[in-house]
């Protein structure tokens, strides 16, 4: 579950990291899959999190940043309940991915150069290429898939989120 | 069972009973993405409804004797059509089904009769298809790698088994020695299915002839280019086969590790490999003693970062060993000296399936389609501005004519009806290739003739482009991808594909002058000269591809600052016909500026200085009013 308990909680959060190096047996070899489950848990690579890891690994803070920061995946800064994605692969690309991101971002007001939204409800961004060309353009939505997307149903989507946070 | 005589059968005498029969639905991320998950469920609703029995898993040794089975299957390629249901025997395949066409079906499969409506039918005759035997998208394809993917459940390793399943491993490891499986591979002419076109059997005799215990065999599916997802279906669809390939290297070479090194946007991909990874160890294929040889193999299914150039052989190794994905410079080949600087043989996932099949059926029958020098057949993601998008596979040396127009059905207008005129250009080969042309229908496609044309096969990806495509749009989109994923060792590359990507926007902005194009292109053969690995030598590709192909495009937007297809923003100049214009309002409501003006009834204008140029007008006045962009 992604809750913001670990952030909270700093004994809470280096347990969880320690269970990871551990599962790893803290091999510097490892330092990817270390990376990718820390920020499942955080959704982020806290800083604090990347020292730590480093000194546990007993390999140079520099060396787990340079990777930390060589990989698109990795996020170092804290992202969104939901992560919408829109895939901008040559396919997509074609069938007009651009506007539907501008409707995205111009329904959530993100000001140009912010992905995430104030309320760190919603972090706005590109992929490559998702790989579900044959149903272009495509957009995700942490999980969820939907294709065929079209700027008003882009819309749509966000806007079906919002309801559905405000009623609960 | 003969399909056909059985659909006959079905459709005039007695139905076939429930228990013969079996319904597979399309699990592949597309058919999932559209709802395959919700159609599932209505079948096991239904049935319960209709009292009947469902097994939800085929047994060990077939079907189930009573009730009716259903199982999902991988990525069957027509994705667009999904969620795809088919009913086994007969072999009827329904298209678009939603959770409220589950009734139908399972009255139909009671009756032993048809649901018509939901078949796929012919857009011009009207005429109804009932499965893959029929339809023109299946029956023009000569399908080995994905044969498998679209109708067993990838997820039960006993119906891999039952469909000769680690057959050619088997083979591989208790009846053929390294230097047979080696001959085997060299005498098919495989050549590597993720790109460079490399004879595998040359890699794998290389790798086999290094001393040492310890040797790698690494799968590459880091299938990063953007249009592409061959590789994702193979994974998703049939995981055991890309094990089998795996097993069959590991033995040919020496190695007792494999690795499958998997993009982490292919979060399915990942979920089925590591399964069918344990199914495999649970019946003893791999681990300390694979089968009862006393020899250990692993495999091990490692997640990538999201970083393109970890594609390339040594950036790969890099990755795994857990740093940055840079590439190093080759020799020494990772086949001499690999990861942890052991021998190691990296191959794409359809390498490896393709070379199962050569060792299962002979190299003799592997070389049977294909050309000389590029046997076999290749899959292709088919995708853009055509009516059937998906996965195909094909003999190479079969034409782009068939592919795209008989296959894919024809190239589709901006309104995305068909239309015989619309055809443009075929991307091909992702960011690393060029443009295919209608001069260049009916290229053969394979390596080397790819290649004499300025393109590539790559990975698969065939982008299929309409009139309404700017091609220098198309150019920047590629650039402004390996400007992004270029890794920054060496400078032409790093530096080279911003300078690149600067030009094209200059372009595309109205900037450039006579001087841009010469620069562009100096430019471009300097990056592909001055880089070590295949992202910055072929990093120009499009753009160079495109200039040959489309260079009055290209100075259409140098010289008269205008984009013939009116996709470049800051070069559009949109106006409203006042011939055309009867007032409606519809560009109006859908401004989202508010820049245009106008009364009811009356030619409505745009007003230049808040317009935005995002085209919203265009797209929404239905009398074709709206020009210039």
């Amino acid at each position: 579950m992604h809750t913001n308990d670990h952030v909270s909680s700093p004994a809470r959060k280096f347990a969880r990291v320690c269970e990871i190096l551990e599962q790893h047996e803290r091999k510097p070899s490892r330092l990817i899959p270390i990376l990718q489950a820390v920020q499942e848990e955080y959704r982020y690579l806290p800083e604090e999190v990347l020292t730590y890891v480093a000194t546990s690994l007993q390999v140079p803070p520099s060396k787990v940043f340079g990777v930390a920061t060589f990989y698109s995946h990795f996020a170092l800064e804290p992202k969104g309940k939901f992560v919408v994605r829109l895939c901008d692969g040559t396919a997509c690309h074609v069938k007009g991915s651009l506007p539907i991101l501008d409707a995205v971002r111009d329904r959530l007001g993100l000001e140009p150069g912010k992905t995430t939204t104030q309320d760190m409800f919603f972090t706005v961004e590109t992929v490559a290429c998702l790989g579900a060309c044959g149903l272009a353009p495509v957009l995700v939505v942490n999980e969820e898939i939907h294709g065929q997307v079209a700027p008003q149903s882009a819309k749509k989507i966000v806007e079906d989120i919002l309801a559905q946070e405000a009623s609960r | 069972m003969n399909p056909e005589s059985t659909r006959n059968q079905t459709s005039k005498a007695a139905p076939a009973p429930v228990t013969a029969r079996r319904v597979i639905i399309c699990a592949g991320t597309g058919c999932v993405a559209n709802g395959a998950w919700k159609v599932m469920k209505a079948f096991e609703e239904q049935s319960a409804k209709a009292g009947i029995t469902l097994h939800l898993q085929m047994k060990p040794e077939g079907q189930a004797p009573d009730g009716l089975t259903l199982t999902k299957s991988g990525c069957q390629g027509f994705c667009q059509k999904g969620p795809l249901v088919t009913v086994m025997p007969e072999d009827t395949l329904y298209t678009h089904v939603k959770p409220d066409d589950v009734p139908e079906i399972v009255k139909a499969i009671v009756e032993g009769t048809v649901v018509e409506r939901l078949l796929c039918t012919d857009p011009t005759t009207k005429a109804h298809f009932s499965g893959q035997k029929e339809i023109p998208f299946y029956t023009r394809q000569q399908r080995f790698v994905l044969k498998e993917c679209g109708f067993i459940d990838p997820e039960d390793i006993h119906e891999y088994l039952r469909h000769d399943g680690y057959k050619a491993a088997r083979k591989a490891w208790l009846e053929m020695t390294p230097e047979q499986l080696c001959e085997e591979l060299l005498a098919s002419g495989l050549r590597g299915r993720g790109g460079g076109g490399f004879p595998t059997g040359r890699k794998w005799d290389l790798a086999r002839k290094q001393p040492g215990d310890k040797k790698y065999v690494i799968c590459n599916a880091d299938e990063g280019d953007p249009g592409a997802f061959m590789n994702r279906s193979v994974m998703e669809g049939n995981p055991h086969s890309v094990i089998e390939g795996l097993m069959v290297a590991a033995r040919a070479i020496g190695a007792d590790a494999t690795l499958v090194y998997v993009r982490t946007e292919y979060p399915l991909a990942v979920q089925r490999m590591r399964k069918a990874v344990e199914d495999a160890e649970k019946m003893g294929l791999l681990g300390p003693d694979a089968f009862g040889t006393g020899r250990p193999l692993t495999c091990e299914v490692m997640e990538g970062a999201g970083a393109f150039v970890c594609g390339e052989e040594t950036a790969m190794i890099n990755s795994i060993q857990g740093g940055r994905g840079m590439p190093s410079p080759k020799p020494p080949f990772p086949a001499q000296r690999g990861l942890w600087g052991k021998p190691t043989i990296i191959n794409n996932v359809e390498t490896l399936v393709h070379a199962v099949r050569i060792i299962k059926e002979g190299a003799a029958s592997f070389r049977k389609l294909g050309s000389e020098k590029s046997p076999g057949t290749k899959t292709f993601a088919l995708t853009g501005h055509v009516v059937n998008t998906g996965l195909i596979e094909v003999p190479f040396g079969t034409t782009l004519r068939e592919v795209v127009l008989n296959i894919g059905g024809g190239v589709t207008n901006e309104q995305g009806k068909p239309d015989p005129k619309a055809f443009k250009a075929v991307q091909i080969g992702g960011p690393s290739g060029g443009c295919l042309t209608t001069e260049h229908l009916d290229l053969p496609l394979d390596f080397d003739s790819l290649r004499s044309a300025g393109a590539m096969v790559g990975s698969g990806g065939l982008v299929v482009m309409n009139q309404k495509t700017c091609m220098v749009s198309i150019a920047r989109f590629f650039m402004d991808f390996t400007q992004r994923e270029s890794c920054g060792k060496c400078v032409l590359c790093r530096e080279g594909t911003r300078q690149m990507l600067a030009l094209l926007d200059d372009v595309i902005e109205g900037r450039a002058d006579a001087n841009t194009l010469v620069l562009l292109e100096k430019l471009g053969h300097a990056v592909a000269k001055g880089s070590l690995c295949g992202l910055g030598k072929t990093a120009p590709n499009p753009v160079l591809s495109t200039l040959r192909h489309f260079r009055g495009e290209y100075e259409a937007h140098v010289f008269d600052k205008r984009c013939p297809t009116g996709q470049c923003k800051a070069l559009a100049k949109p106006s409203i016909d006042p011939e055309k214009c009867r007032g409606c309002g519809l560009c109006l409501k859908a401004c989202p500026v508010g820049a245009i003006k106008g009364e009811r009834k009356v030619a409505h204008v745009i007003d230049e200085a808040l317009c935005i140029k995002c085209g919203a007008c265009a797209t929404a006045c239905k009398l074709g009013a709206v020009q210039g962009i």
